[in-house]
């Protein structure tokens, strides 16, 4: 009565219940990848960063980072750019696909937005350097048709650094913020204007309300995209002032001092501050509606 | 803007049109609709009329023409200045909102004070027969229980019209027969002046004061149900009506409008829908329960059996002549597929239609 068969077969059947099948395999080059080149290395550092160069203990490095200004003011310069970045990233691509959702011709306009995503960040802020500087276009026209006396500072700067970041996430977080407003029913904003509300009232009762949860994700993705900001805060920022963003100090300390515990130690604090404010935001995320945007029945 | 604030007599489309591209939609449409009537808007999908409430609500331009509320044109208003309530096909409820906040939506963006927005959305769900399920949100209702919350919405603004697209399609048979009901109950309560946009005719015919059959974009009739469901004016209609056999044959006699055809090799008679003389291709209608197996002779159609079903108290079978023309007829009793029947054609109740 033992038919091996059997046995194999039902095995096989218990594994299908859970969703394991053949193509489940496909998953173990992704799972490999993961594992080795990202929960690894992050491993590494992390036990690295408690293992400071000059010795004093395992916090060594930590102490030195958050005693030492000229390091820890990094963490407030790199928010400083990657919130408001994040935020004015969602301003604008809000309504331009609130806007862009009702055209024909939504492709094309929507190809045309997504291209600077192509370039790349260095291409981006070389581009920048030539148009924001002293010699610039802009600057330029601003002067000659009398807005302005003398060039704008606009490179070597802060603003260099943030005109160029939101160039970069913009058309990442409007991508984002597309997909989420075309997932809102239409019927619900006909519903909402045949009982009153003007544009305003639509926008702010129901299209915001909606969007919020996506908004939430849309900000946290930028935002560690933004975080993470290191060519343009080099090439178009002041490095060694308002825009010496966290990366940089970490690589001065890797490729500057050798100090890789130390670079691991800034790396794992970078870490935690992205952490904490995404963590901060999908807590505030948590306190608005976040079921079902369809209007009833399809 | 407030239309509500001051009742009217009458809501008037003249020759209200709407295009898209090359395409017509909607074509002259003109009717006039009196206060507190139930008119029912009815065709098959395409036919324009969800393209025509939407035009009446405001979601849609019009192209050509206009609608007016006594004197005052309204085709040129924005949805939200219009002033009318309005129920979708799925609901569209606001799923963030409870079913108080759905309900008092309208009067919170009329800026109506609190404790009256209160009390009106309670009455409303009393209304509606939702008492006590204020608190909760859409999602946690049932597809009967959303649809009374969204007709409770749109007639919380005590609108001078109400337009409803298709609010029963998306519900179950009988839920649906039970819905009908409440819909004709509640119009019956407040008066509300209704538009009700179906592709069934049942539901327009238990429904509605005056029914409207749009076909291709344009009125084809205009009548109260008995008139509709009688006296079809037009074959699209009378198909519509139920009217599924559909005999194609020549005109031999006439006598008032009492008309005979020769159909399929016999002769039979009807009551002449339209202007037709002897000589004259024609089509003669007939209901399924006008049909019936009867004892060869004048006024009948030999025919073969070819399907038979129950239906409760009665049979209907479909069955063939030996030209090929489809019968569908009514049986007190079980009739044996592939069995030969002689079918009589009530002549007082068939129509005849120019072919």
């Amino acid at each position: 009565m033992t038919d091996p068969d059997r046995h194999k077969n039902s095995l096989r059947q218990r594994l299908a219940l859970h969703g394991i099948d053949g193509v489940t395999l496909m998953l173990l080059p992704a799972l490999l990848f993961v594992l080795g080149v990202f929960v690894y290395p992050f491993l590494y550092g992390l036990v690295l960063s408690f293992q400071p160069l000059e010795g004093g203990g395992a916090l060594a490095n930590y102490k030195k980072f958050f005693s030492d200004p000229f390091l820890y003011n990094t963490i407030a310069a790199t928010l400083r750019l990657a919130v408001p970045v994040s935020i004015i990233g969602l301003i604008f691509a809000i309504p331009i696909a609130l806007r862009v959702r009702l055209l024909q011709r939504q492709r094309l306009l929507t190809t045309i937005l997504v291209l600077p995503v192509t370039l790349g960040t260095v291409l981006v802020a070389e581009g920048l350097l030539n148009y924001l500087g002293p010699q610039g276009w802009f600057s330029r026209t601003l002067m000659f048709i009398g807005m302005v006396d003398s060039p704008l500072k606009l490179t070597n700067n802060y603003w260099g650094v943030f005109v160029s970041l939101v160039i970069t996430v913009f058309p990442f977080t409007f991508l984002l913020t597309l997909s989420y407003i075309t997932g809102i029913d239409p019927a619900l904003e006909q519903a909402a204007a045949t009982h009153g509300a003007s544009s305003w009232q639509r926008f702010r009762h129901v299209m915001l309300p909606l969007l919020v949860p996506g908004l939430a994700v849309a900000f946290c993705l930028t935002f560690v995209q933004a975080f993470a900001v290191f060519p343009s805060a080099v090439l178009l920022g002041a490095p060694s002032g308002p825009t010496r963003v966290i990366s940089i100090a970490a690589a001065q300390a890797a490729f500057e001092q050798y100090d890789d515990s130390m670079a691991s130690s800034i790396a794992m604090i970078m870490a935690a501050v992205q952490l904490l404010v995404v963590l901060g935001v999908l807590a505030i995320r948590n306190m608005f509606y976040r079921g079902s945007t369809a209007g009833g029945k399809g | 803007m407030q239309l509500a604030s001051h009742p009217f007599k009458e809501l008037r489309l003249d020759r209200m049109s709407r295009t898209f591209g090359a395409f017509n939609a909607l074509h002259d449409v003109s009717l006039s609709i009196r206060k507190g009537e139930f008119i029912a808007l009815l065709g098959p999908s395409g036919c324009g009329k969800s393209t025509a409430l939407n035009c009446i609500a405001g979601l849609l331009a019009t192209t050509d023409g206009g609608i007016y509320i006594d004197e005052k044109r309204i085709d040129q208003l924005k949805p939200e200045d219009r002033g009318f309530g309005m129920v979708f096909q799925n609901y569209a409820l606001f799923p963030h909102m409870t079913v108080n906040q759905n309900v008092g939506f309208g009067l919170r963006m009329r800026n109506v004070p609190k404790a009256e927005i209160a009390q009106k959305v309670e009455n409303a769900l009393a209304l509606v027969r939702l008492q006590g399920q204020g608190h909760k949100l859409p999602g946690q209702l049932s597809g009967g229980q959303q649809q009374r919350v969204a007709i409770a919405r749109a007639i919380v603004i005590e609108p001078p019209l109400v337009l409803m697209d298709e609010p029963l399609s998306n519900l179950d048979a009988k839920l649906r027969l039970e819905m009908r009901t409440e819909i004709r109950r509640i119009h019956n309560q407040l008066g509300a002046t209704t538009i009700y946009v179906t592709h069934d005719q049942d539901e327009a015919l238990s429904l509605a004061d005056r029914v409207v059959v749009l076909r291709e974009g344009s009125i084809r009739q205009v009548g109260v149900p008995h008139e509709l469901y009688e006296k079809p004016a037009h074959i699209d209609v009378a198909e519509f009506m139920g009217f599924r056999n559909h005999m194609p044959g020549k005109v031999t006699g006439r006598t008032g409008d009492r008309v005979t055809l020769s159909v399929a090799g016999s002769t039979i008679a009807g009551m002449a829908s339209e202007d037709v003389k002897p000589g004259d291709d024609a089509i003669l209608m007939a209901r399924g329960d006008d049909i019936a197996a009867a004892k060869a002779g004048p006024q009948t159609l030999a025919a073969t059996v070819e399907t038979i079903e129950y239906r409760g108290r009665e049979f209907v079978g479909t069955a063939r002549t030996a030209d090929g023309l489809e019968l569908i007829f009514h049986s007190p009793t079980l009739t044996e597929i592939g069995s030969r029947i002689s079918l009589s054609v009530n002549a007082d109740r068939a129509l005849v239609f120019a072919a």
